[in-house]
């Protein structure tokens, strides 16, 4: 087979998935419904025919509005779903953080549960001993080893996880609007690690709505929208201004032109919003000017101050 | 064998996790699991032993090795039933076997179950019983009723994903069987066929089978090993078919 070697191999796969009254109701209320004639059970394609490869260190984020069916396809990727048709195939240990704090459980100790999830991760005792401490130092949860998980705040929570899936050194990392945790501090350290690792030759699949974030991290790109695979490509930045394009309009791409044109769209956008801003700034300089008197230098360096602080300190 | 060792750790950490959260990690969580069973027989034998238990030697121990083989399905089971519900959250995001953790409630019931165990024996020892050979024949019905366990466990699990008052079903299925086990009663005072009956109850037989070994001092014919064999491989069949049959569905009632 010629994609043996790719890490993550999605062949045409499409996923079924049912909604519908059967959940959290009894047998009671079942034979009920069932007897009344009551009892719907809807099935849809949550994805359909989807197919990517992704070779070892490729980054690839999915894009996507609410329903795209993102979360299903990370489903059947880490094996917890299995797709209806098509095959999946991955190599090596996965580690998913669909959810951060899942799993989790609120009565052992940060100690206890950073082992248990280790454990779910995949990984051996003398592997867990031999990290414990880094994770524990990234997560900066020193101090708090021995309290009950509950106690900790839920910034604490999911720096804990992020640190746990991180520093187990998985070969496929599954990432589903994770990034996001912390301060800022730690997102920037987070947004720092995960960079480090993907240049380690860790394969990354991330979900996110920041197109900031997919642009800053991902090599590759997959569109879904309604279950149907818009694009999967490496044109991170051509295709991402079509998104942007896309959340504006509503509009989805039938074929390569459109998607130059919608980037082309975006960029004028961007530029026109730039200019806007620009010319706004200087009305209002201009005002400051007539108004107070002020000079012109100082009324400049004001509006540094206020919109770009930084370039100040560095002349400073 | 791979498998196993892959989720060796695992299953560990699940057992330690099971057993503290049921403890909470306390001395007395402990001791109260020991002393609500001994509370419980406690109770039955002062309300039975004047209507029922003149003419029963060592009733106490008699209503004991009911009260033990109960107390031990009855936590099994309803923890067994609730096990994959509780631990849907990482079900639904993390690929690990389920049964997991159906295997490590049921690994820390029957701690709970040793437990009680020894004071059962201790008890007999208070009682003037003889210890004997016998006594190394339990753990074949301690096997077989482990098994027996995992299999109703399984189908319950099953049960309660699908409905959620399967839990309330059980429970009183539950009391049907404590009452028709002949826990505090005897059975030689019904017909031949009506005892025969009692057969069909696989709790009634593991009962017995501690009885007979215990209180009477023998070894239960061949034909009454099958049976508990054949219990316990037929609910732990059974089990193993639904689950392999269902378990890719659960996700969506989860």
């Amino acid at each position: 087979m010629s994609n043996s070697l790719s890490a993550v191999n999605c062949n045409d796969v499409s996923i079924r998935y049912i909604t519908g009254d059967f959940k959290d109701i009894g047998f009671k209320e079942y034979l009920m419904r069932k007897l009344t004639g009551n009892y719907h059970v809807t099935e849809f394609w949550a994805d359909k025919n989807i197919s990517f490869s992704l070779e070892e260190g490729d980054m690839l984020g999915i894009i996507g509005s609410n329903g795209a069916g993102k979360s299903t396809l990370l489903k059947a990727i880490s094996g917890v779903m299995i797709p209806t048709r098509g095959t999946i195939t991955t190599k090596g240990n996965i580690a998913a953080l669909l959810e951060l704090t899942a799993g989790f459980d609120g009565e052992l100790t940060v100690r206890e549960n950073t082992y248990l999830r280790g454990a779910m991760l995949g990984y051996t005792r003398d592997f867990m001993n031999d990290m414990y401490e880094s994770i524990i130092e990234f997560a900066e949860l020193e101090k708090f080893q021995d309290r009950p998980f509950k106690q900790l705040s839920s910034g604490m929570k999911s720096r804990l996880a992020f640190s746990i899936a991180c520093l187990v050194n998985p070969d496929i990392l599954i990432l589903d609007e994770v990034l996001s945790v912390g301060d800022g501090a730690f997102r920037k350290k987070s947004g720092d690690k995960m960079k480090e690792i993907l240049s380690g030759g860790v394969t990354g699949i991330l979900v996110s709505h920041s197109t900031q974030q997919v642009r800053e991290l991902c090599n590759k790109v997959l569109w879904l929208d309604h279950g149907n695979q818009v694009c999967f490509t490496d044109e991170v930045d051509l295709y991402l201004n079509a998104y942007e394009d896309f959340l504006i309009n509503k509009k989805l791409p039938a074929s390569y032109e459109d998607v130059q044109m919608m980037s082309e769209r975006y960029l004028q956008k961007v530029e026109l919003e730039r200019e806007e801003k620009r010319a706004k700034q200087v009305a209002k300089l201009e005002k400051m000017i007539e108004n107070e008197h002020v000079d012109v230098v100082d009324a400049a360096v004001n509006i540094i101050r206020k919109n770009r602080p930084e370039l100040l300190k560095e002349n400073a | 064998m791979n498998k196993i060792k892959k989720y060796k750790f695992l299953f560990e950490e699940l057992v330690s996790r099971d057993f503290k959260e049921k403890y909470k990690r306390t001395v007395l969580g402990m001791a109260w699991s020991v002393l609500s069973p001994l509370l419980n027989l406690l109770v039955l034998v002062l309300v039975f032993t004047k209507l029922l238990g003149r003419n029963t030697p060592h009733y106490t121990i008699y209503i004991f090795c009911g009260t033990l083989i109960m107390a031990y399905f009855r936590e099994s089971t309803r923890g067994g039933m609730r096990s994959l519900m509780a631990n849907r959250s990482i079900i639904n995001k993390i690929n690990i076997p389920k049964y997991l953790f159906l295997l490590s409630n049921n690994v820390s019931s029957l701690i709970n179950f040793s437990l009680t165990l020894c004071v059962f024996f201790v008890l007999c020892l208070a009682d003037g019983i003889q210890f004997g050979w016998q006594f190394l024949m339990l753990p074949y019905a301690i096997v077989c009723l482990v098994m027996f366990n995992v299999g109703i466990g399984l189908i319950l699990s099953a049960c309660f994903v699908f409905f959620k008052d399967t839990s309330y079903l059980y429970d009183i299925l539950l009391t049907l069987i404590n009452y028709l086990s002949a826990i505090f009663y005897r059975i030689d005072s019904f017909s031949p066929n009506v005892q025969r009956l009692f057969l069909m109850n696989p709790l009634y037989c593991f009962i017995k089978y501690f009885r007979v070994i215990v209180i009477e001092g023998n070894i239960p014919s061949v034909q009454f090993h099958l049976l508990l064999l054949f219990y316990s491989l037929l609910s732990l069949a059974i089990g193993l078919l639904i689950y392999k049959k269902y378990n890719h569905k659960f996700l969506y009632y989860m």
